[in-house]
């Protein structure tokens, strides 16, 4: 790794240690989200800001080695598809759309509440990457506007 | 009783925190006092028996307060001066609120009182939740089971959004816009 871009070696140590645990956390609050407060909006938000914390200690170049801007808007995508192929196959299945297709489970078990999880996980991807994409366009836009300033003075 | 008390504090707390977050000269400092709010408020959630909405405030406004951060980090701290124009816009502003204060509090009256159940719906699926869906948190069975079709509606509002900021922040604009510049400047 590049040791001029980022942040000091105090954020970027810090970063390596939280940066587990926040990625552990957003998948617990997702997939628990059906049985603890929680659910697919801030799990996602916790993953997006996992990567932007990266993308603040490490700089840019560093995040879209792991997952690129196109990438994320990729996954994106199938997020919000996987959300909208549930409501589709209830439709198809019970008649309904969002139809709860799948077994209701046992209470306060990871496999219960039929279809939720599946929606969770869906949103979780939808809400996260697009967050994330969001926030490297912005910080794309930053850096294109700061660099071409001093040429357009020299023109 | 106890939480009623806890709560105005915090609303008192929160009125300050905005008050700082317009009248201070300091671009991030007024920042940090919107952030301030914003905590404040998923402590009331908390207090108010919602987890799942502090959650998701807390989270949310850790990720504006980081884009508000890099977007005035940067900038010169430019305090407004304040004319006549805006002591003017100021006053028909104050004259609005007013009015809409008088009809609110008419409307107020007609509201439930604090903290009883105001639809009947709601109690259908605290009784019928847990055997109907099979999850134990019901503020996901309702927001995606029962009313699975408004968070789809909330999702595609979301896309749509995000594709629109794409739209704008795309990379080739700028080159774009450049060679407009070098066509103005070549006629």
């Amino acid at each position: 790794m590049d040791k001029h871009t980022g942040m000091t070696l105090i954020v970027k140590m810090i970063t390596q240690v939280m940066i587990g645990f926040l990625l552990v956390f957003g998948a617990y609050i997702v997939l628990y989200g059906h049985i603890t407060p929680g659910g697919g909006f801030p799990g996602g938000v916790m993953i997006a800001l996992a990567y932007i914390l990266l993308t603040l200690a490490y700089g840019r170049k560093v995040v879209e080695s792991k997952i690129s801007g196109v990438a994320a808007s990729i996954v994106d995508d199938l997020g919000a598809l996987l959300f909208w192929l549930v409501g589709i196959i209830g439709l198809y299945i019970g008649g309904r759309y969002f139809y709860n297709f799948l077994g209701k489970g046992e209470p306060f078990n990871i496999f219960s509440a039929g279809t939720i999880i599946i929606s969770n996980i869906g949103i979780t991807l939808k809400v996260g990457m697009s967050l994330y994409a969001i926030f490297l366009a912005l910080a794309i836009l930053q850096r294109v506007v700061t660099e071409e300033e001093p040429k357009e003075e020299g023109e | 009783m106890e939480n009623l008390i806890i709560l105005h504090i915090l609303l008192v707390f929160m009125i300050i925190g905005a008050i700082i977050t317009i009248e201070i000269r300091n671009m991030l400092s007024a920042v940090i006092a919107v952030g301030a709010v914003g905590f404040m408020l998923s402590v009331q959630f908390l207090f108010l028996g919602a987890p799942d909405i502090a959650i998701t405030q807390v989270i949310v406004e850790i990720l504006s307060l980081i884009i508000l951060i890099r977007a005035t980090i940067n900038v010169d701290n430019v305090a407004i001066e304040r004319k006549e124009e805006i002591i003017f816009s100021n006053r028909i502003t104050l004259i609005f609120i007013g009015v809409i204060l008088i009809f609110a509090w008419t409307a107020f009256h007609a509201l439930p009182t604090f903290g009883e159940p105001s639809m009947r719906v709601s109690q259908f699926y605290l009784i019928h939740g847990l055997q109907e869906v099979g999850a134990t948190n019901f503020v996901t069975s309702v927001i995606l089971d029962f009313r699975a079709y408004d968070t789809f509606g909330e999702a595609v509002v979301l896309f749509t959004s995000i594709s629109g900021a794409f739209a704008i922040l795309r990379r080739w604009k700028k080159e774009q816009h450049k060679d407009f510049l070098r066509i103005d400047r070549e006629h």
